[in-house]
């Protein structure tokens, strides 16, 4: 006994160097226990404390950006106003749109909410934004962000009272599906291979589908995360993979990963519904 | 200023610099200038090895929890913080060296060239296990070696550029005094 104190006394400091390491690279490898544990909520609150009074200054300085980016934004909203369109005058009865529009929200399953980028990066391996607005404020976990344009941005990981950390599509374990707008048959995933921010992975796409380069990549609306449309990016590059009966295709994210200031987040109403009876058909086939 | 609020000031001061400063740099791609780890090349001499590690991990974990990736930093900081003491044992020259000045600079060690040994090897090793770390993630190690090297080159002009703008004078002391 008295051998392994003297043992423990003697490489005290190597030893101490060892449990430093072991426990980083536990923190690495167990990434979502991390954020479970109790202290990292409490991380998350006083780094987003910081990261707002940074944000403050970083606001003030992009103001005449963000301006340009709401003048654009209006500018399209009004495009879409009714009264910009006009149906040529015929004699039949006006038909009314047949889906009902619920004013008390019973019949929505989209609704989007505005939330102001705290902390972004793009240089890291894994890449996080932090937004303004959690718990609290009604933003949940696992709803998909998209920036001002209809351009994907990532999934909620983790909400706490007033801040919510985003996986944006910059992060190896970001995976979202994805549709070529012009064919309905190019279906696939999206990944990141972690080299260059702004460019992402199109994979598992058939070379049966019909892609060419500058054509339009958006969500394809079978996962509860996204609806139908968001754009993802543009085709960038694209060629044949020899080994598989797929493409190897590259594109540029229609959001822009440098500089996010306002985003929205994408509650879906349906989403618990849909969990609950899948959950069901799994469980009945065990 | 007494050393303890120096240092206090030098972590918090040198981890906003890097996270809302350094962070938002994008030199080529995804060469990142990292000058954090400043702190643990300058910590003083007389701090006890165990203490070293620990702040050193403290470091890494707070940018780590700005960063939302635990344990990157906090493993690569807390590894030059093990090899730290080795380093200025080799490369200290004269006897007592490291009782008569108060941390590692150009003056106490003896020169520019060794000083930017021991601060290129720190470097090299805080980013190559970084990097090394993160590859072990994604698999593609030619690119993380060049990334290393790069981003070590980097960082190594931004530690003398800190070096010439902030000029630490170190006196020099005895016990005889």
């Amino acid at each position: 006994m008295r051998n392994v104190f003297l043992f423990i006394r003697r490489y005290f400091n190597f030893l101490l160097f060892l449990l430093l390491q072991c426990f980083s690279i536990y923190l690495i490898i167990s990434y979502n226990k991390y954020h479970s544990a109790v202290g990292a909520a409490v991380m998350n609150e006083v780094t987003g404390k910081v990261n707002t009074q940074y944000n403050k200054i970083d606001n003030y300085l992009q103001l005449k950006r963000t301006n340009e980016q709401l003048a654009k934004d209006n500018e399209q909203l009004r495009n879409k106003l009714r009264q910009n369109f006009e149906n040529p005058d015929t004699a039949t009865r006006i038909v009314t749109d047949s889906i009902p529009f619920d004013t008390l929200g019973n019949k929505r399953k989209w609704e989007y909410q505005s939330a102001k980028v705290v902390s972004n990066s793009v240089t890291a391996q894994n890449n996080f934004l932090v937004l303004g607005r959690g718990s609290a404020q009604q933003l949940n976990k696992d709803e998909g962000v998209i920036d001002p344009n209809n351009g994907v941005v990532g999934i909620v990981t983790e909400v706490s009272e007033n801040f919510a950390v985003v996986m944006s599509l910059l992060h190896k374990d970001s995976r979202i599906s994805g549709v070529l707008k012009n064919d309905a048959n190019g279906g696939g995933s999206i990944i990141w291979d972690g080299k260059e921010p702004n460019y992402l992975s199109f994979i598992n796409v058939r070379q049966s589908a019909k892609a060419k380069k500058g054509d339009t990549v958006i969500t394809s609306g079978i996962t509860p995360t996204f609806p139908y449309g968001m754009i993802i990016g543009t085709i960038d590059e694209i060629r044949p993979d020899k080994s598989t009966n797929n493409f190897i295709i590259k594109i540029k994210t229609a959001a822009n990963f440098y500089n996010l200031q306002y985003v929205y987040a994408i509650k879906n109403y349906q989403r618990e519904e849909i969990d609950r009876l899948v959950e069901k058909a799994k469980s009945r086939n065990q | 200023m007494s050393t303890l609020v120096k240092n206090i000031l030098r972590f918090v001061l040198l981890i906003l610099v890097q996270f809302y400063v350094l962070d938002k740099i994008h030199l080529h791609q995804m060469v990142t200038p990292y000058i954090y780890f400043l702190f643990i090349l300058w910590m003083p001499f007389s701090l006890n090895r165990s203490w070293q590690m620990v702040l050193a991990f403290l470091l890494g974990f707070t940018l780590d929890s700005f960063r939302h990736s635990p344990g990157f930093h906090a493993a690569a900081c807390s590894l030059i913080a093990y090899l730290r003491p080795f380093l200025i044992n080799i490369l200290i020259p004269q006897e007592g060296a490291d009782t008569n000045y108060d941390e590692p600079s150009a003056r106490s060690m003896g020169g520019v060239f060794p000083y930017m040994i021991y601060a290129g090897l720190l470097t090299l090793i805080h980013h190559g296990w970084l990097f090394f770390l993160e590859a072990m993630e994604f698999g593609n190690f030619w690119y993380f070696i060049i990334k290393t090297l790069l981003s070590t080159v980097i960082s190594l002009v931004l530690i003398l550029a800190a070096e010439l703008l902030f000029y630490r004078k170190q006196k020099f002391r005895t016990n005889t005094a």
